[in-house]
């Protein structure tokens, strides 16, 4: 059974919807300030490696982000701060991350955006794109094994990332095992400085949802409402037993691929055409236009988060590093295998 | 009644199924024909939903492996050879061996490596793999030469919170038996045995090549010559201690396996007993691998690329000579 729709079904604003969007365009705010701190601090030296930012994709992300129930899981990747926040990653964990704090997630043993809570239902993500495709596929498999059903798994790739034979295998695995996942491929344009031509050679991505068996659907990831709409309908879906979906969105990555990378050889045309908005601008005339809020609350809601930020900040920054004397060295959970040869 | 070493595979499957509703078993062929060597007979008939046929991507076998141990399953993946795991290798070595240090939640998955060669199994049907992956900290070792081994080994291998690699040798699946499985279920990763005592010289081997050992040793010993041979059962971590009290009575160490002789688990227990027990040697401490090519087809040539019987008393008498 193939059901591969090229656009989401058009649907009447549903009940709550207003709530949702401006939920998502909070989270899109408070996400695009905390990077944007994040990034001055890379500037300043402040942090050790690199600075991933996903800036151009909060509507993307955010509105998986919010579509996501307690029970769900989400594997998040290198541009997915809104959807994290969304999904209940406390403001700690990025600053505590990017900082090496040993108060963090990650104890300074890992860094920038590779964190999560796996107890949580989110997955610390490895730098080889596509691993986490087959592991929400083996979580969700998990969770029907023991009859937990009613729970869908997200996670997220680039254009480049779906070129790795990791995700096909993971996306193809999901689809036979036809567990309820959502994977959301973001064509940002460039996968670090590489463009779409020498990525793929597909009409659209999109159009692989066909050779997997899955349902596919494209969205303007600079317009929340349509993040929106899709991202429910997808989540729904997968929810309801219909097996994987497959969401790609259109945007314009709006930054280099990091903060050591000023992305020179990006295509300025782009950044003019219609996929190169700046989504955060987009939803903030829809909510003034919808008369949900006028600039100045919105204002308000910015000053708000750069609050917020600062707040956390502070505290963060007083925190310790981990000390290398008290370290464990352990890799192994099972303490009488550890090689003692090597872990004093 | 006899039972083979492939046997007890099955049997130690069987009985993690039975006793623990979180294992379930993943791999290519392994549901209605029962695995590609027959080591999960029947195994989806008793237990339904529970022995499922993957796609063949192992990357993906072990990346799903992976996300469902972190919700509390405990799964075994089976590689339909252990050659194939080099498709998993970054599945493995750089998301499951790192997951338990990078965030404090253990990866608990057992990913089963059918071994070693076999006449006629050429190149790509035929690898040892367990030294490649002893090299990432992080991973759990064990290479069964017994029955016992295989059933008691494997058990703890699902019990355990650590993602192990599980390296069953094909050329012992038939061909190694005993009278039953072990009565009682003994947990000893990590510990090597003293497979044979003795006074002159210390062998040190695992999962096939402990029986070119024996045989070595029983060939020896119409020379007087009393050879110690020590199973290593897990590679990693690996029991030194063992090997240096065997070194402290012998005064001389010949390692033996099947891997390749770059690097690997003689390189390994070499430098070890150079280190720790220099003054305990009296001749430098050896090794015998498998030729530096890959594994070639034809069976004169398989039996010449591997340590053989032969080769081990050749080795034993240069250093007794030395």
């Amino acid at each position: 059974m193939l059901n591969t729709l090229r656009e989401p079904e058009s649907e009447t604003i549903r009940l709550g919807f207003k709530e949702q969007y401006v939920s998502a365009f909070k989270w899109m705010l408070l996400a695009r300030t905390v990077e944007d701190k994040v990034a001055a601090l890379w500037h300043a030296g402040k942090i050790a490696g690199g600075c991933y930012l996903g800036r151009g994709q909060e509507a993307v992300s955010g509105a998986v982000g919010v579509m996501l129930r307690p029970g769900d899981i989400f594997a998040p990747l290198i541009r997915d701060q809104a959807g994290r926040l969304a999904f209940g990653e406390p403001l700690f964990d990025i600053l505590r991350t990017y900082l090496g704090k040993k108060t963090g997630p990650m104890r300074g043993r890992d860094g920038n955006v590779h964190r999560g809570r796996p107890h949580e239902g989110t997955y610390p993500m490895i730098s080889h794109l596509g691993t986490a495709v087959s592991l929400v596929t083996g979580v969700m498999m998990a969770k029907r094994m023991r009859g937990e059903t009613g729970f869908v798994g997200a996670t997220s790739i680039g254009d480049g990332g779906s070129s790795t034979g990791s995700f096909h295998e993971g996306f193809n695995m999901a689809a036979v095992e036809r567990v309820p996942l959502v994977m959301t491929v973001t064509n940002n344009r460039y996968a670090y400085s590489t463009p779409n031509a020498r990525q793929f050679a597909c009409h659209d991505l999109v159009d692989r949802a066909i050779g997997y068996g899955v349902e596919g659907y494209s969205m303007d990831g600079t317009d929340l409402k349509e993040c929106l709409e899709v991202a429910n309908h997808a989540v729904e879906r997968a929810r309801s037993g219909f097996g994987p979906q497959m969401i790609v969105a259109s945007c314009v990555r709006l930054s280099g691929h990091a903060e050591h990378d000023d992305g020179f050889y990006m295509d300025k045309a782009l950044l003019e055409s219609p996929i190169g908005r700046d989504c955060i601008r987009v939803a903030q005339s829809y909510v003034v236009e919808q008369g949900w809020a006028d600039e100045g609350t919105v204002q308000e809601w910015r000053r708000e988060a750069k609050a917020q930020v600062e707040e956390i900040l502070q505290q963060v920054q007083r925190e310790p590093g981990p000390d290398p004397a008290e370290e464990d060295w352990h890799s192994l959970a099972t303490a009488h295998l550890i090689d003692q040869d090597f872990s004093e | 009644m006899s039972i083979t070493y492939l046997e007890a595979i099955r049997e130690a499957q069987a009985k993690a199924l039975r006793d623990n509703p979180k294992v379930y078993i993943y791999g290519q062929d392994i549901s209605t024909y029962g695995g590609a060597f027959k080591s999960t007979k029947n195994l989806a008939k008793e237990f339904p939903g529970r022995v499922l046929d993957s796609p063949i991507s192992e990357d993906a076998m072990v990346g799903s492996a992976i996300g469902a141990s972190l919700e509390g399953m405990r799964p075994i993946v089976e590689m339909q050879f252990a050659d194939f795991s080099a498709n998993a290798f970054n599945q493995i070595v750089n998301h499951a061996a790192t997951y338990f240090y990078r965030s404090g939640v253990p990866c608990p998955i057992t990913i089963r490596l059918p071994a070693g060669g076999n006449p006629g199994a050429g190149p790509f049907h035929s690898q040892s793999m367990e030294s490649l992956y002893a090299h990432f900290p992080g991973l759990v070792i064990m290479t069964p030469a017994t029955v016992e081994d295989a059933y008691n080994l494997l058990l703890e291998a699902v019990a355990l919170d650590d993602p192990v690699l599980f390296c069953e040798h094909k050329f012992l699946y038939n061909r190694v038996k005993a009278e039953h499985l072990p009565e009682e279920v003994s947990f000893s990763a990590g510990k090597a045995l003293c497979r044979r005592p003795g006074k002159d010289v210390t062998v040190v081997c695992y999962a096939a090549t402990l029986y070119d050992s024996l045989a070595a040793a029983a060939e020896l010993e119409k020379h007087g010559i009393d050879i110690e041979v020590i199973d290593l059962r897990t590679v990693r971590p690996i029991d030194i201690e063992t090997v240096l009290q065997s070194v402290a009575r012998t005064g001389h160490l010949l390692c033996v396996s099947e891997g390749w002789p770059w690097g690997g688990v003689n390189a390994e227990v070499i430098a070890r007993v150079a280190s720790k027990g220099f003054h305990l040697l009296d001749s430098p401490p050896e090794r015998l691998n498998c030729r530096d090519t890959p594994i070639p087809y034809h069976p004169d040539l398989w039996l010449a690329h591997r340590p053989s019987a032969a080769a081990v008393v050749k080795k034993i008498r240069q250093m007794l000579a030395w």
